[in-house]
């Protein structure tokens, strides 16, 4: 009989005591953001996860052990005690000093337990592996530029699959949606990046609640305006996420619903490559919304064999659609706009904005580019292998190259 | 007997990695303690030379359970360097959406990260195994706390929507930008907040206040354990519309009883402790910062700020003192009492604050990032008083700099060997147990430390002017 029976039999029986699969939450160089927006889930609500889903066994915000106690139940699982678990880790991994950045648990004999310590041990014996956060995932703004403590996602200081569950921080329904998925069907469909297609297999601009005001050239000038991000910086095109579909909170807003840009917080190059970010995105010469010569083409036969003037496509495509809509309200006029619209709906996304990337061009095109490319090759194969932890010198640790930031 | 060493490591329910090192004489009295965080990022090196309005969404991003309270402040340093006031209504949107991320933090470290160490839950992970020395409260009460427990889970996630209807996400909510806010009040949000708002009220008055009491009456002795603070500091918390220095609870600096007027040029930041390699006693604007990990006698990453050579109490009791509504010697339970306080009186001030609010009036003021600039945003953050310093050349931001509150509560000793609030707090404590030295672990967390957000680092040849606050 265990002693949840005889001592409050009442929380006992709420907290139920079927078989649940334990879970080792490891907080790396975090802000804890991760952990503290995960207990946001509105019906599965921490106390339906710690009844009925998880066996919550360390979790240094949560857990009821501290100290000795604490660094006991992380070394059961570091040596196998604990058996199987599911390992959660939120925040990137430090590698400077020999990961002394950080220190999460201490030893009687006065050697701390670093982060990267922990996950290589804990990794290894892991059913499932999940990166909570971009911090995790893909190194977050703690590696960002300069990264001062050479900090790497969880994925290259581990020999295994880990599926990355980014945002900054975690959507709880991504995080536990993620879990639930592991427990019930195996691991999800992955993207490139490691990330579930459930939850990261469209962009926020193509699942964008003000998707309308983008498609007839209505900006916003300044933060606050109810209409489209786009030209304040939004990185909503670039940026794999069902947050407009799903919300925050309660699924009550998210960032565009409050007059702000996106930030592209779930992408693999967040902040660096997102950042200025009221900086406007260099056109949408971007992965899965490219367009080629050969649609423009077609866009223009379209237009012509629909029979419309061509000055009222380009104004479709330049984006000054929305006032001609507002200023010019014939009947005959509305008509045309609608057939064009219905004719550039049937073409993939996108191609209304080509015109836009002619405009400027951008130093920061050569990431997209890049970014398209690992997408590419993302396709060609199904899982990526992660890469080895490498040992590198400080100095020339993860400094992308950033031409317009020079100090 | 000899004296002996206690590591309580890591010191699990806070925000950040800590540690507690305390040395205990033949009595198992603390004759030595020291606060320890084995844990750096460097946030101030990562903002350099970015685009200053990045700062508010990036600095948010030190802190998960306090990330408005970054956002505002930043927001405020930049409103200073461009010469921009926000309009009144904005003023009103982000003291709503600050409070309720208060309350948030107020519930969720009450319930969460403080209450388990006096009350004994479920035998259960994540709530067991547990020390499990000196629990006095009997089964029947702690079961009446737990279901406060269980009902801060809800709670406290309402008071998260709340913040989200007016930042449209938290933790790192969007809403707080400098030049004002971004989500427009209207009726219907004006309706749906004061609906949570009343909902959180009741919880306060059902369970948080009642549940503060229980603890209170079985651990009377908890009101004469953890003092042993020199003075409180505080930035007031809620800058008011239209001259945000005024805040709606206000500030100043409290030494041997009296009240005297904050003056920012007399705080210094000793480092004889802490990993870095630099003059130590400098004004936090100066001077030139490095890592040194293998530093002799060093034994955390946070600095050491001290007020006219004082180490200084910040956070809720702190606030109440000023505002005038608790004024009880600074212990383990009159910090948790003040804290509850301060989340009742919160309630009181965003329901009026969303009652002033009007649908049709601007919320932010568009403005021009200075070529050359500076700016200090000083806020009342959940657990005191928070500082950000920006320098901005080219447009870019050639220096930041931040001195958060837990910086002041959870710093090492300083060069002359002075505690830390924390420390002081510690030394004299009679524990029981020294292989369950529970007492630490109670007395530290009233204090509500966040070690994610104390341990940064400040760097940039140029020094900033000293501020003068009035």
């Amino acid at each position: 009989m265990s002693l949840a029976n005889i001592f409050l039999p009442h929380l006992a029986q709420a907290l139920g005591n079927e078989e649940r699969p334990p879970v080792i939450w490891i907080e790396a160089t975090t802000c804890t953001g991760d952990i503290l927006s995960a207990i946001n889930a509105v019906d599965h609500d921490l106390r339906h996860l710690l009844s009925s889903v998880i066996d919550l066994r360390y979790q240094q915000l949560l857990m009821g052990g501290e100290g000795s106690v604490a660094r006991e139940v992380l070394e059961q699982a570091m040596d196998g005690r604990l058996g199987r678990f599911l390992l959660i880790v939120e925040g990137t991994i430090p590698l400077r000093a020999g990961g002394g950045f950080n220190v999460i648990a201490r030893r009687p004999s006065g050697h701390g337990i670093t982060p990267l310590e922990a996950v290589r041990e804990l990794g290894q014996r892991a059913s499932h592996v999940l990166a909570a956060g971009v911090c995790a995932s893909f190194g977050g703004p703690f590696a960002a530029n300069p990264n001062p403590t050479q900090s790497v996602p969880l994925h290259q200081v581990l020999d295994r699959r880990v599926i990355n569950v980014p945002g900054c921080p975690v959507h709880p329904d991504w995080l536990w949606g993620t879990l639930t998925h592991c427990l019930l069907y195996g691991t999800p469909d992955l993207d490139s990046f490691s990330r579930p297609t459930l939850f990261f297999g469209q962009t926020v601009h193509d699942l964008c609640t003000r998707r309308q005001f983008f498609d007839n050239g209505i900006f916003a000038s300044e933060l606050g305006q109810p209409t489209c991000m786009y030209k304040l910086g939004c990185k909503g095109p670039v940026t794999f996420a069902d947050c407009p579909r799903r919300q925050w909170n309660g699924h009550l807003s998210w960032p565009v619903e409050a007059n702000t840009p996106c930030i592209g917080c779930t992408s693999p190059e967040f902040p660096d490559r997102m950042t200025p970010f009221y900086a406007r995105l260099p056109g949408l010469e971007l992965p899965g919304v490219r367009v080629s010569t050969a649609t423009l083409t077609k866009l223009v036969a379209g237009a012509t064999a629909a029979g419309i003037g061509l000055h009222l496509a380009g104004k479709v495509l330049t984006g000054r659609l929305g006032q001609t809509y507002r200023k010019e309200r014939t009947p005959t006029e509305i008509q045309e706009i609608v057939r064009v619209k219905k004719i550039l709906r049937a073409l993939p996304p996108g191609c209304g904005t080509r015109i836009e990337s002619r405009r400027q061009e951008d130093p920061r095109s050569v990431t997209l580019r890049h970014l398209r490319k690992v997408k590419a090759r993302g396709r060609g194969q199904e899982s990526r292998t992660p890469r080895k932890l490498e040992e590198r010198p400080p100095e020339q640790g993860d400094r992308p190259a950033r031409g317009e930031r020079k100090v | 007997m000899a004296n002996r060493k206690v590591v309580v490591g890591p010191m699990t329910r806070v925000n950040g990695m800590w540690e507690i090192h305390v040395t205990l004489d033949g009595q198992n009295r603390v004759v030595e303690a020291r606060s320890a965080s084995p844990f750096w990022r460097g946030m101030e090196l990562i903002l350099q030379s970015r685009d200053p309005r990045d700062a508010p969404y990036l600095t948010e991003r030190i802190c998960g359970i306090c990330s408005s309270a970054h956002g505002y402040a930043a927001s405020l340093a930049l409103e200073e360097a461009a010469g921009v006031e926000p309009p009144p209504n904005g003023i009103l949107v982000r003291n709503v959406l600050l409070g309720a991320d208060f309350l948030q933090n107020h519930i969720r470290h009450f319930y969460f990260l403080h209450m388990p160490a006096f009350v004994a839950g479920p035998e259960q992970p994540p709530f067991a195994p547990r020390f499990t020395t000196d629990l006095r409260i009997p089964r029947r009460v702690s079961e009446t706390i737990y279901q406060g427990y269980f009902r801060a889970i809800d709670e406290s996630r309402r008071a998260h929507e709340l913040a989200a209807l007016f930042s449209g996400k938290v933790p790192h909510g969007h809403g707080v930008v400098a030049g004002g806010a971004t989500v427009h009040p209207d009726s219907e949000k004006i309706l749906r907040a004061l609906g949570m708002v009343s909902k959180l009220r009741s919880f306060i008055d059902e369970h948080y206040l009642p549940d503060v009491e229980r603890i209170a009456e079985y651990y009377p002795d908890y009101f004469s354990i953890g003092g042993g603070t020199e003075g409180f500091f505080s930035f007031g918390a809620f800058p008011q519309a239209p001259h945000k220095k005024k805040t709606a609870i206000p500030g100043g600096v409290m030494l041997e009883g009296r009240r005297e007027e904050l003056d920012l040029s007399a705080i210094e930041e000793h480092v004889r402790f802490s990993y870095y390699d630099q003059e130590s006693r400098q004004h936090p604007a100066k001077g030139t910062t490095e890592v040194a990990l293998e530093k002799p006698g060093a034994y955390t990453f946070v600095k050491a700020p001290r007020y006219k050579g004082r180490a200084l109490e910040t956070g809720p009791i702190a606030r109440m003192w000023f505002a005038g509504r608790y004024r009880e010697e600074p212990s383990t339970l009159s910090r948790t009492v003040a804290r509850a306080l301060e989340a009742r009186l919160i309630v009181d001030l965003i329901e009026e604050w969303l009652l002033a609010m009007d649908p049709s009036s601007p919320v932010f003021e568009p403005f021009e990032v200075p070529e050359e600039g500076r700016g200090v945003g000083i806020l009342g953050a959940m657990r005191g008083a928070l500082g950000h310093w920006v320098e901005i050349s080219s447009r870019r931001i050639a220096r930041y700099q931040i001195i958060t509150p837990s910086a002041w509560n959870c710093s090492p000793s300083d060069d002359t060997g002075r505690p830390s609030p924390v420390e002081a707090a510690l030394l004299g404590v009679q524990v029981q147990n020294p292989e369950e030295p529970v007492e630490l672990g109670r007395i530290v967390r009233s204090f509500d430390p966040c070690l994610s957000c104390a341990t940064h680092v400040i760097k940039g040849g140029r020094r900033l002017t000293s501020f003068q606050i009035i």
